[in-house]
C-alpha cells in the first residue's frame, strides 16, 4: 500500500454535505482539503446528452453501479437476508455530486415537533401510548438552533417556495403548519402544472391549507450568498433521476464545485473508493482507499468527514470497526441502530378524462398539505404524520406507460390493453403521500456474514419491516387522498392497496435514514450534537445517518443545514480546541 | 452468447420498414430509400429465426392494430437485439454474485439467469410460434404469461416501443407519436402553466435531433 502525503482534512463522498464541508472549510481557513469520491466526475454541460430515460431512468447511470456492490435485506432478525440484485426502493447516486445530482429537490425544513418527538408524543398521549418495540427519540437540538442554519442552506440552494409562518406570524397560501420563520424563500414558487392546479383547488375546496412544494429547482434565475448564479427551470421533465442541463437544479456541481474549483487548498480525486477508516486508538489517522486500477493507498489527515451516503456512513464505520455494532437481542451498542426509510405511497392514483400534458414539469413542481402532518392522535390509532401531495415530474413513457384505471383490472399486452394504455398516458396522476417512519428495535444495520462487494469486503444487511403504526397510517390516508382525487374530478381511482411488508422492490425514496445517530450521550448514539463521533475526536459523520428517525418530509435540506452547524463548530471551535465539542 | 460464426441479418421488406429507418452495419443509424426494397439489418444476438419469432411474439403484446402500428412498425425486436448483445445482455446491471436462494417476493428477483439466458429459455418455449395463427400465438403466450421471460419480453417491448430511437427502437418516432409524447426537449417555461384541459402536442423530436449531434446509446459503451 503507498502510503502519501498528509493533508490537513479528508472528506469522504463529494455530495451535499461532503462539498457543504469542504466549501466551508476550503474557503474560511487555510486547511489543506482533499475530496475522495469514488465515482467519476459530473458536469452541467454533459447533462443534455443525457435526457435519455432508457440509460438514464431505467439502466440507472447516475446510481452506484449495483453490480459491484449491494445491500442485502431481510425484513426480521429470524429470517435469511438476500441481496438486493436490482434497484428497487431506492436509488443512490454516485460521481461528484451523488445523489444531489439526479435528485427531485423538493426540500423541507422539519417541524419544531419532529426534534422533540418522544417527547411530543408523550406530552401528549402518555408514555404508554408509544409501542414497546418502538426507539423513537427526542434530538439533542430543538427547531430554533437550526433555523439559521436552514436559512443558509436555503439561501445556498436557492430554494423556492412560499413561507407558511414568518415569524410566528400565519400566511395562508405557505405551510401554515411550519415552525416559525425568520426570511421568506430565497426564490418565489414554482410554475404550476396542470396535474398540480388540480390538486390544489380540490384540497382547498375540501378545506385543506395547500402550498407549493419548496423547490431545490429555481423558479427564476438565482444569485447565492457565495456568487453562484443559474438559471431558472425549464420545466423540461429530465429532473428526477437526470442531472439538469441547465443548472436550475441545485446540486453539488453546479453549486459548490464552482466556489471550490477556485480554492486553492480544496483538492478533489475521483474514482477513490475508500475501503477503511484508519483509526488508532481514539485518533483517525486517515483512510485507505483503492482507486480505478485497484491500486491501495493509505492517506493520512487531521480531520476526517464521513459523508457518504446514510447506508455507507454506517458500513464504513463498521468495516474499520470504530463503534460498537447495535445488537437487536440485547439492546447493546449504538452503530446500525435505528435505521427507517419514510412511508412513501401512491395513496391514490387518479384517471382523468382529458389530457394533462403531464410530459412537461421538474422533480418538484407541485403542492402539498401539512394538515395531516399535525394531526390530534388522541382518538387514532397511530402515533405519526404526513402529507398529501401531488408533483409532475414529467412522465416518462417507458415509466409511465400502462397504468390502468380499476376497470382493467388484469389486462396487461394486447389490443386491449395497449389501446386503453396509449389513452391513459396523459390522463392519470398520483395523488402520494409521505409519512414519518418512527425506530423500531429491530430495524438496523449490521454487516452481512455472506455476500460480498467487488473487494471483497462484506455488504451491509438491512433488517427492517413496517409496524402497526405505519400500516394504519397508510389505511387512515388511503380514503382521504381517494377524497381529494374525486374533487380533483377523477373519472377513477385505484386506492393504495394497504402498507403490509417493506418491498426492497417498490421506488420509495432514496431517503433513508439512521445507522450513526446523533445524541445527547455516548450510549446511545454515534455522535454528538455536532456530528462528533463519541470515541474518535477528529471524525465526523455528516448526513441522514444521523437522524434519530425519519420526520416524514425529505431529508437533504435538514441534512445540509446540519453539515453548516458542524462546520461553524469546527471553525469556530474545534480548531483553536481540538477535542469533544459536547463532553 | 452472440453468434461468432455466421453474421444474421433480418430481413424486413419496405413496406413493413414504413420506408424510413434502418440500421448500417456500423450501427449508425440512417435513412435510406424504401426502392431498395428488402433491408437487411444486421442482428448482434439472435439469429434471423429468432428475431422473427421474438418480433412476432413482441407483436402480440404490442400488436399493430386499429389504434395504430406496434412493435414490429417501431423495431422492438432490433431494440432487444442490441439490448442482449451489450453489457446489459450478460447481466452487467445486476448484482450477480452467489449463492442464488429464492427468498420473499419483496426481497425482489434472485434467479441466476441472465436476460440472454431467460431470451433461450423463452426461445425454447417459443419453438414453432411462427406457424401459429395470431389465436394461437396469444394462446401460447398466455400459458407463459407468468413465466420470467414473459416478464422481462413485455418489459422490452415497452422499453422498445418508446426509448429513443438511438437505442434501435421507437423507429420514426412511432411510439412517441402514438402517446403524444415530444421526446426530450430544451424548455415548456411558456408552456407549462398553460392549456390546462386542453392537449398541448409539439412535434415529437429525437434526442439527436435537437442536440444536432448523436450521443453515444449504453448498449454501444465498452463496459
Amino acid at each position: 500500500m503507498k502510503k502519501l502525503p498528509p493533508v490537513d482534512v479528508v472528506i469522504i463522498g463529494a455530495g451535499w454535505t461532503g462539498l457543504t464541508m469542504a466549501k466551508e472549510l476550503a474557503t474560511r481557513t487555510g486547511l489543506k482539503i482533499l475530496v475522495l469520491e469514488r465515482g467519476g466526475p459530473h458536469k452541467t454541460r454533459d447533462y443534455l446528452d443525457s435526457m435519455d430515460e432508457l440509460d438514464y431512468a431505467v439502466r440507472l447511470r447516475m446510481m452506484q453501479p449495483i453490480h459491484d456492490e449491494t445491500v442485502t435485506f431481510r425484513h426480521t432478525p429470524r429470517d435469511r437476508a438476500l441481496p438486493v440484485r436490482q434497484y428497487g426502493s431506492f436509488l443512490p447516486g454516485t460521481g461528484v455530486g451523488g445523489s444531489g445530482e439526479h435528485w427531485s429537490g423538493i426540500s423541507y425544513r422539519y417541524y419544531p415537533h419532529d426534534f422533540r418527538r418522544r417527547s411530543h408524543i408523550v406530552e401528549n398521549y402518555g408514555t404508554k401510548r408509544v409501542p414497546e418495540d418502538c426507539t423513537v427519540r427526542d434530538w439533542p437540538i430543538t427547531y430554533d438552533d437550526l433555523e439559521p442554519y436552514y436559512a443558509r442552506a436555503e439561501l445556498m440552494m436557492g430554494i423556492s417556495g412560499k413561507a407558511g409562518n414568518l415569524n410566528g406570524r400565519k400566511i395562508a397560501g405557505g405551510n401554515i403548519f411550519e415552525g416559525p420563520r425568520r426570511s421568506e424563500y430565497p426564490t418565489p414558487p414554482m410554475k404550476m402544472p396542470h396535474l398540480a392546479a388540480l390538486f390544489r383547488e380540490a384540497a382547498q375546496s375540501l378545506g385543506y391549507h395547500p402550498f407549493p412544494l419548496p423547490a431545490a429547482t429555481t423558479s427564476i434565475p438565482y444569485t447565492n450568498p457565495d456568487g453562484i448564479s443559474r438559471a431558472g427551470c425549464s420545466y423540461c421533465g429530465y429532473c428526477e433521476r437526470f442531472g439538469c442541463m441547465v443548472g436550475a437544479k441545485a446540486q453539488p456541481t453546479n453549486t459548490l464545485m464552482p466556489v471550490l474549483a477556485r480554492r486553492p487548498n480544496f483538492e478533489l480525486r475521483t474514482s477513490a473508493h475508500v475501503r477503511r477508516i484508519v483509526v488508532d486508538g481514539a485518533e483517525a489517522q486517515g483512510v485507505q482507499y483503492s482507486d480505478a486500477r485497484g491500486e491501495e493507498f493509505l492517506q493520512p489527515a487531521g480531520l476526517v468527514f464521513l459523508a457518504s451516503w446514510t447506508i455507507n456512513n454506517t458500513r464504513l464505520l463498521l468495516l474499520s470497526g470504530i463503534g460498537e455494532p447495535y445488537d437487536p437481542d440485547t439492546g447493546r451498542g449504538t452503530l446500525g441502530a435505528n435505521l427507517t426509510h419514510q412511508v412513501t405511497i401512491p395513496a391514490a392514483t387518479v384517471f382523468f378524462e382529458r389530457p394533462l400534458n403531464s410530459f412537461m414539469g421538474a422533480g418538484s413542481a407541485g403542492v402539498a398539505i401539512g394538515d395531516f402532518d399535525t394531526l390530534d392522535h388522541s382518538q387514532l390509532d397511530f402515533l405519526t404524520g404526513g402529507a398529501l401531495y401531488t408533483v409532475c415530474y414529467g412522465t416518462r413513457p417507458i415509466a409511465y406507460f400502462g397504468t390502468l384505471p380499476p376497470s382493467f383490472r388484469g389486462t396487461s399486452w394486447g389490443s386491449v390493453w395497449k389501446n386503453a394504455a396509449i389513452h391513459y398516458y396523459d390522463r392519470t396522476g398520483l395523488v402520494r403521500f409521505y409519512g414519518e417512519h418512527l425506530a423500531y428495535r429491530a430495524n438496523y444495520m449490521d454487516l452481512d456474514p455472506v455476500y460480498k462487494d467487488r473487494w471483497g469486503d462484506p455488504l451491509i444487511r438491512m433488517t427492517l419491516d413496517w409496524c402497526e403504526n405505519e400500516r394504519r397510517m397508510a389505511t387512515y390516508i388511503t380514503p382521504r387522498a381517494v377524497d381529494v382525487a374525486r374533487a380533483m374530478g377523477a373519472v377513477e381511482a385505484t386506492p393504495f392497496p394497504g402498507l403490509k411488508h417493506y418491498d426492497a422492490t417498490r421506488y420509495q425514496g432514496t431517503h433513508v435514514q439512521g445507522g450513526t445517530i446523533l445524541g445527547a450521550n455516548k450510549t446511545d448514539s454515534v455522535v454528538n450534537r455536532y456530528l462528533q463521533h463519541w470515541r474518535v475526536a477528529n471524525l465526523f459523520v455528516l448526513g441522514a445517518s444521523a437522524f434519530p428517525q425519519n420526520p416524514s418530509g425529505n431529508p437533504t435540506l435538514t441534512a445540509v443545514a446540519l453539515t453548516y452547524r458542524t462546520a461553524d463548530a469546527v471553525v469556530e471551535k474545534f480548531l483553536q480546541h481540538p477535542g469533544d465539542l459536547a463532553p | 452468447m452472440p453468434r461468432r460464426g455466421r453474421r444474421h441479418f433480418l430481413t424486413l421488406s419496405s413496406t413493413a420498414l414504413g420506408g424510413l429507418l434502418v440500421y448500417s452495419l456500423d450501427r449508425r443509424p440512417s435513412r435510406v430509400h424504401a426502392q431498395a426494397g428488402a433491408v437487411k439489418v444486421p442482428l448482434r444476438f439472435f439469429t434471423e429465426e429468432e428475431a422473427l419469432t421474438i418480433a412476432a411474439a413482441a407483436g402480440r403484446i404490442f400488436p399493430n392494430d386499429e389504434s395504430g402500428p406496434g412493435a414490429n412498425e417501431a423495431g422492438v425486436v432490433i431494440y432487444i437485439d442490441r439490448q442482449l448483445a451489450s453489457a446489459y445482455g450478460r447481466d452487467h446491471y445486476r448484482y450477480t454474485q452467489p449463492p442464488f436462494e429464492s427468498g420473499v417476493p419483496e426481497q425482489g428477483w434472485q434467479g441466476k439467469e441472465t436476460p440472454r439466458e431467460l431470451y433461450r429459455i423463452g426461445l425454447a418455449l417459443l419453438a414453432g410460434f411462427l406457424s401459429l395463427t395470431p389465436a394461437e400465438q396469444d394462446a401460447r403466450l398466455t400459458q407463459m404469461q407468468h413465466t420470467p421471460f414473459f416478464s422481462l419480453l413485455r418489459t422490452h417491448t415497452i422499453e422498445g416501443m418508446f426509448c429513443d430511437p438511438m437505442h434501435g427502437g421507437n423507429r420514426d418516432l412511432i411510439g412517441w407519436q402514438l402517446l403524444g409524447f415530444p421526446g426530450p426537449r430544451m424548455s415548456y417555461f411558456d408552456e407549462i402553466d398553460q392549456h390546462y384541459g386542453a392537449p398541448f402536442r409539439p412535434k415529437p423530436n429525437s434526442l439527436a435531433q435537437i442536440l444536432g449531434h448523436s450521443v453515444e446509446p449504453g448498449e454501444d459503451r465498452e463496459t
